[in-house]
């Protein structure tokens, strides 16, 4: 199979007065995998969708093996063999398999009728080559995340793209699953499919990338081989600016112990669960997907209850059987889906950093408008939430300032014990580093953090010791002399040499 | 910016609201007279009453179409209690409370089950109007009073300004002020713009939720009352498709029907816009037929302004 080299040259786009995209470029060779790395807003995925037809450049030219082309729509993308898979797949959870990959191009019969039996002998082919062993007449919905992303390749390949962009393809994928994705990727890359990768996690572009593009504030900065770059020059390629050290330091020893769990449990999700965390700690937890961290601090917080065990806070044993219980014993939760869970998005970043606090805000019922502003004032700027001010809805802001507001909401009513979930999860690299001096400043003040994480250096560069979780199981606690390949050995039960 | 177009659908309401009162004094001589305000005032006071509190409802989220058969019940019962000559202020308390527990229903199947307000509501709409029927069999109750607090619920006024105006308007202001002021409205705000991550900043979801209905059927019964005392008899028929005009109401005044975003203030605009409108046609003698079809283009431009990008 031949590949295709693409170029982009002078791209520039604006939505209304906002430039997006001011003279950008971008060349993909034939069986390349290149990164396309910027913080969130610089434009990556803008031109991504200018790429994929989704929407239209305002100039520029794009050439397609020397040829100039112009793509209007998402078929046109198609045509030239360009596949999109964005973040939020596309996949139709009640559809099968191959309906998903053949949707709007199902193959026909002679009499015109849909060809069920071909796309299912097509679609298992494929989905074979990819070493994925399911039956295409299963509903798509009850695939992994992991498995949509490989059947949304597998669709690519079967309308015969040779350039595949992929948005965040790991985020919501275990360590296994992103390994078994990177070896496709690889074997494809031998067959002359190039790929266009955007990723968060930057330590994933130095393991599968060959070349990398970074853009800022939608303009071009340069190109480079990734094995030429260290982490920490891509990252201030990236910003702008040197960034220092990714974590913070911590200089402050954790005091006495302010929680004791005792072999809590609920249902299948987690059991057997105990360990202690000490006032200023940073207390890790880590885990594959699934293993059933995000259940275990739920059931801390009485968002969905333990059934089994106990909970001593200060010695005394207590019971937590909703939010509100947990929040009057001095506890806090910044949620796994800031979106979903933690925002009320359309809502004043005032309201949403009132939203925790309304019952000591309050008198007999009654808020004060003066009161709510000045608290959500107060804490705007003491978390540096850039903003014009706090009346603009918290989706205006960008995911590391939406953080920053979730977090702020608990701030307010002087926490011991924060408990935070995927606390970087969407943020940038700077605003990422903003997030942990927040916590590291906590703790110095002698808050107990809890912090769940997937990101194995955060969890490493953060936590004073870490409890590593496999299928709902408590795999063990780590103490000191923590690293990445000591936590996957527990994560995974498996230990790599 | 969103707090712009909060603004803007509410002052788009009520720019509406005065275009088309111009239109209609320029059309109709009769329609700017006090008598007349006054009476559009009048008739704007039952549906007012309804959408007030559907606000509550719509802006946690839910829909209420109960409200129409809620309105009947507790009219029917009260005509019956005046009629058995229990004292007006007791029957009225009664009847009222009666219709917020009636509301209070529709909230605990929704809140505890976890089950869709359109259906619940729609159930308990056929229930109550059974109800209606079976508790007046079929007929009206009549000859309920010549004077009281009853009769100038709905028929009495001072200075000209109708009694049934002074109550909508109150019951404005005290809403108003309870949504914009308390943390009950804020909670009822955070229920419809994120009811996930309102329960986990500790608020009382459930409970809030189930009130809203509550809050509902209280206002239906209010304007039960005003309806009852204007006709003098309870008709088992009264108050039907009452739902939708608050609805509409509702909608006109900018709240999202998805919830979390909206205002008391723009209730009222949007109740007297479709009042004048009605009230209007009637003067051009558009027959009742095209009135109709007006009413239900009005509301289409409406939300075809106000849509949001």
């Amino acid at each position: 199979m031949d590949g295709i080299r693409l170029e982009m040259r002078g791209i520039k786009k604006s939505f209304g007065p906002v430039v997006v995209l001011k003279d950008m470029k971008l060349d993909i060779e034939p069986a390349e995998i290149h990164a396309l790395v910027g913080e969130n807003g610089a434009g990556k995925s803008t031109l991504m969708k200018i790429l994929g037809g989704v929407i239209q450049k305002d100039a520029g030219e794009i050439r397609i093996n020397g040829q100039p082309v112009e793509i209007r729509r998402v078929r046109d993308a198609e045509r030239y063999g360009i596949a999109v898979i964005h973040q939020e797949l596309s996949i139709l959870p009640y559809l099968s398999i191959a309906e998903n990959v053949f949707l709007g191009k199902e193959l026909k019969t002679r009499l015109g009728l849909v060809d069920a039996r071909r796309m299912h002998i097509e679609v298992a082919e494929k989905l074979k080559e990819l070493g994925l062993a399911v039956n295409p007449d299963m509903p798509a919905g009850s695939l992994s995340v992991g498995q949509m992303q490989l059947v949304e390749i597998a669709k690519a390949l079967i309308h015969r793209a040779k350039l595949i962009v992929m948005d965040e393809p790991t985020s919501a994928l275990t360590d296994h699953e992103i390994e078994k994705l990177f070896g496709i990727i690889r074997s494809l890359k031998t067959k002359g499919v190039s790929f266009i990768y955007i990723s968060h996690r930057l330590e994933e572009l130095f393991s599968i990338c060959d070349r990398l593009t970074v853009l800022r504030d939608g303009e071009y900065i340069g190109t480079a081989n990734v094995r030429d770059l260290s982490f920490n020059q891509v990252v201030s390629m990236m910003v702008g600016r040197e960034i220092g050290d990714r974590f913070p330091r911590k200089d402050t020893a954790p005091g006495e112990t302010i929680l004791q769990v005792n072999n809590l449990g609920r249902g299948k999700a987690f059991r057997n669960v105990s360990f202690s965390v000490r006032k200023g700690e940073i207390f890790g937890i880590a885990g594959l997907m699934g293993a059933g961290r995000t259940e275990l601090v739920r059931a801390l917080f009485g968002a969905e209850p333990a059934e089994t065990g106990t909970i001593q806070l200060k010695g005394k044993n207590v019971s937590i059987t909703s939010p509100l219980d947990a929040m009057n014993l001095g506890m806090g939760l910044v949620t796994e889906d800031r979106k979903a869970e933690g925002l009320f998005l359309d809502f004043s970043i005032e309201f949403n950093i009132a939203a925790a606090n309304f019952d000591h805000l309050a008198k007999a019922g009654f808020v004060h408008p003066a009161t709510i502003r000045d608290f959500a004032e107060q804490f705007t700027q003491s978390l540096r939430i850039k903003t014009p001010s706090v009346d603009v809805p918290v989706s205006n802001l960008s995911g590391g300032n939406q953080q920053k507001a979730v977090v702020a909401k608990w701030l307010g009513r002087s926490p011991e014990i924060l408990v935070l979930d995927e606390p970087t999860r969407g943020v940038d690299v700077g605003a990422k580093r903003e997030i942990y001096e927040i916590m590291t400043k906590l703790a110095a003040q002698g808050v107990a953090i809890i912090m769940v994480s997937s990101e194995l250096p955060e969890v490493v560069g953060m936590s004073d010791r870490v409890l590593v979780m496999r299928q709902g199981e408590q795999a063990g606690i780590l103490e000191e002399n923590i690293t990445q390949e000591r936590i996957m050995a527990l994560a995974t039960g498996v230990v790599y040499t | 910016m969103r707090k712009l177009s909060f603004n803007r659908s509410k002052y788009g309401a009520l720019a509406g609201l005065i275009g088309l009162g111009a239109l209609l004094s320029i059309l109709s001589p009769s329609f700017l007279t006090l008598s007349n305000i006054m009476n559009v005032l009048n008739q704007v006071s039952l549906n007012g009453l309804v959408a007030i509190g559907m606000t509550f409802v719509i802006l946690s989220g839910g829909i209420d179409l109960s409200v129409g058969s809620i309105l009947a019940l507790s009219g029917a019962v009260l005509a019956s209690m005046l009629k058995g000559g229990m004292p007006q202020i007791i029957a009225i308390l009664i009847a009222l409370v009666m219709s917020a527990v009636f509301g209070l229903l529709n909230g605990v199947f929704i809140a505890t089950f976890n089950l869709q307000p359109f259906i619940v509501t729609m159930a308990f709409m056929t229930i109550f109007r059974g109800s209606t029927f079976v508790f007046t069999q079929g007929r009206p109750i009549t000859g309920l009073g010549k004077q009281g607090i009853f009769v100038a619920a709905g028929r009495g006024d001072i200075a000209g300004v109708p009694w049934s105006g002074i109550l909508l308007l109150a019951c404005l202001i005290i809403t108003a002020f309870l949504l914009a002021r308390t943390v009950y409205g804020k909670t009822i705000y955070a229920i419809g713009g994120n009811p996930e991550a309102a329960r986990l900043s500790g608020l009382p979801v459930k409970t809030a939720r189930a009130s809203v209905y509550a809050v509902s059927g209280f206002f239906a019964g209010l304007a039960g009352m005003v309806l009852t005392s204007r006709l003098d008899s309870a008709q088992p028929l009264a108050g039907q498709s009452y739902e939708l005009d608050a609805i509409a109401a509702v909608v006109l005044g900018g709240t999202s029907l998805s919830g979390g975003r909206g205002f008391m203030v723009g209730t009222l605009i949007g109740a007297f816009i479709i009042g004048i409108l009605n009230n209007g046609l009637n003067l051009l003698e558009v027959s009742s037929f095209y009135q109709q079809i007006v009413k239900g283009a009005v509301i289409l431009l409406a939300v075809l302004l106000d849509r949001r990008k």
